[in-house]
């Protein structure tokens, strides 16, 4: 079934800054807990954006003009009132074949098919024996041990000097490894990534001059993590985090300290480079079920805390996606200061959301993937309509699927769903 | 003998990994029959679990469980008598287990198939991203009466419905439950599959086995 979106914002005659200017405040009002004038909206979507213009996951991710032409059209067609880049999601195809990348699977890579998503490689990247290194020098540690398992294009830091330990002359004996082959041929490798990247930022601000001139703003400018989940997803392994809750606690609570002190820094520079607030964090251990309220409220919640107060106090808005259901941890999470943050929730309980975060915390979500995938569109329309009198009281509540928009969405429900939010006035 | 036995249950279910793998060790050394005391671990096992299901244990306490079962295990199998198994006694039925293809998780198939196995089922378990011809064949040769399907991404739903399909035109539905688990199922997406029945998270799993597969 083939829906044509109406474009009702673009019909309407207003200028595209007057519809920017419109966009940006109904994002900033819903944030600041004020009631906007109609319901907001995000397109937040992976590869969605792309099979949506006949694209499959594996020429999103290498297409640089393809993807930046699906986003303009998305865009275009849905007039979300904000939307995710899906360049910084997706478009590393070309970059992680230079470095012969590790961390992933990717369509067309090592065995997964063309139209099959890239999948995150869950393992053991650093080991327990390896606690104290990273606590001792953790830039040394990423340099010399953490990059090289990574991406063999790294491999050669392996034979950089031990900086913090070189000094004064042996600073000029040291610089005998630059000319080491496998360095040379590292930096070689690097250089070439490095270009390959900055072509596929220039076509993602490419987009972003293009669709700010149509009238839409960007609502993503960074990435950050919850530091349980740099320790985990990132560093330990979500298996070695956990038993390392039994084995390791002292230095599982050192490193989450470290990480903290750490962890902002990347987000911050890369939210000023794009000229933005919105720091986006994907949530993946913390949800009901996978720890206990005592081990959230021990090593997830108050690093996490931390980390975004960092954020809010420098005036950047965390949007925070707590995946899966997270009903039980709702009244923990509501220690923040009001009107600074988006929860983003994926199968949490929204009139519950609302009844506890309503005074603090813009909430976010979360049509489910279920509707989106198999549902009509008449279905679409009554989940957006029952979210909208389950949380929209008052404003505060922005319209998101559970995760965005699933890859597989049927084209004609997410039309839907981004129309039925243009009717929903306050 | 019996102290030893039910220091050893409680260390376990209490999460106390060294003292527990100690206590076994020292009960092997002493000469204690391997295949008793990977029974008391059956036992700690089936109190990790009901702490599981009332919501005082989580996935890490599962996690740290499996380490102890692993670690006990590999110590006293090497002493049994060939033609004795650590698995006697599993007559609650045979449930095949993979993650559907085109999807790479493993974590919540990993941690159903613990708890099957620590509530009596025979899993076998198949692996990730497995392909539609190789659940098949895992059926004809294993015929069990129920074939779990898990998968975390949302891609999975096809992959799902596919490999139910496939089931049935192979002539090897009747007879078997087929469920389905992972982050985003629910209802619709079980209709979509057409599947049996869904689950949410491990316990779901157990009690839904339980329910076709009455002890």
């Amino acid at each position: 079934m083939t829906m044509e979106p109406k474009r009702t914002d673009a019909a309407s005659g207003k200028s595209p800054a007057t519809l920017y200017a419109e966009r940006e405040q109904r994002i900033f009002d819903a944030i600041a807990l004020k009631t906007p004038d109609r319901l907001p909206t995000i397109l937040f979507s992976h590869f969605w954006v792309g099979h949506y213009s006949g694209m499959t996951c594996r020429q999103t991710m290498y297409d640089y003009a393809g993807l930046k032409a699906a986003m303009i059209k998305a865009v275009r067609d849905l007039e979300p009132d904000s939307y995710y880049p899906g360049q910084n999601m997706m478009a590393f195809g070309p970059t992680m074949d230079i470095l012969d990348y590790r961390q992933l699977e990717w369509p067309g890579s090592r065995g997964l098919a063309d139209d099959v998503p890239f999948q995150y490689l869950d393992r053991e990247y650093m080991t327990a024996k390896e606690y104290d290194e990273y606590l001792l020098d953790p830039t040394g540690f990423m340099l010399h041990r953490y990059l090289p398992r990574v991406a063999n294009g790294f491999k050669a830091m392996e034979l950089l000097p031990q900086y913090p330990s070189v000094l004064h002359t042996r600073i000029l004996m040291s610089v005998q490894a630059y000319a080491n082959p496998a360095v040379r041929e590292m930096f070689q490798t690097l250089i070439r990534a490095g270009e390959e990247m900055q072509k596929m930022l220039a076509s993602a601000d490419e987009m972003v001059v293009e669709l700010n001139e149509m009238g839409f703003p960007l609502g993503n400018h960074a990435t950050s993590h919850a530091p349980f989940d740099v320790a985990s997803d990132y560093l330990r392994g979500s298996k070695g985090a956990m038993l390392d809750m039994f084995r390791h606690k002292d230095k599982l609570a050192a490193i989450l300290e470290r990480i903290t002190q750490i962890i902002p820094a990347n987000a911050i520079a890369t939210a000023d480079r794009n000229k933005g607030k919105y720091i986006f964090f994907p949530l993946h251990w913390g949800l009901d079920g996978f720890m206990s309220p005592v081990q959230f409220k021990t090593y997830y919640w108050p690093p996490l805390r931390q980390v975004m107060m960092t954020m809010i106090e420098q005036g950047y808005i965390p949007q925070v996606l707590w995946e899966g259901d997270c009903t039980s941890r709702l009244e923990v999470i509501k220690d923040l200061p009001p009107g600074k943050a988006v929860y983003m929730f994926e199968r949490t309980d929204m009139k519950k959301a609302k009844q506890i975060l309503g005074d603090t915390v813009c909430i976010r979500g979360n049509v489910p993937v279920s509707v989106l995938i198999t549902g009509s569109v008449q279905d679409t329309k009554d989940a957006v309509k029952k979210l909208f009198n389950d949380c929209g009281d008052g404003g505060g509540f922005i319209l998101d699927g559970g995760v965005g928009i699933p890859d597989e969405a049927k084209h004609e429900n997410v039309i839907a769903m981004f129309e039925t939010a243009k009717e929903l006035t306050y | 003998m019996a102290d030893q036995k039910s220091k050893l249950i409680q260390l376990i279910s209490n999460m106390e990994e060294e003292p527990a793998v100690s206590l076994a060790k020292e009960m092997l050394d002493s000469g204690y029959n391997p295949l008793t005391l990977l029974a008391h671990c059956r036992e700690a096992m089936e109190i990790v679990g009901k702490r599981y299901e009332k919501g005082e244990y989580f996935l890490p306490e599962l996690m740290l469980a499996g380490e102890m079962l692993s670690a006990i295990g590999n110590m006293a199998k090497p002493l049994i008598n060939t033609g004795e198994g650590p698995g006697q006694g599993k007559t609650a039925g045979t449930v095949l287990m993979g993650t559907v293809h085109g999807d790479l998780h493993d974590i919540g198939k990993n941690i159903v198939t613990f708890m099957l196995d620590i509530n009596g089922f025979s899993v076998v378990d198949i692996g990730i991203d497995v392909p539609v011809d190789t659940f098949i064949d895992n059926i004809k040769e294993h015929n069990p009466q129920v074939i779990a399907l898990s998968g975390f991404l949302t891609l999975a739903f096809d992959s799902m419905k596919e490999t139910v399909e496939a089931i049935e035109a192979a002539g090897l539905r009747q007879g078997r439950k087929i469920m389905i688990g992972g982050g985003q199922v629910d209802e619709s997406i079980r209709l979509h599959t057409g599947a049996d029945a869904f689950g949410l998270n491990a316990m779901d799993a157990v009690n839904l086995c339980k329910g076709w597969l009455p002890a």
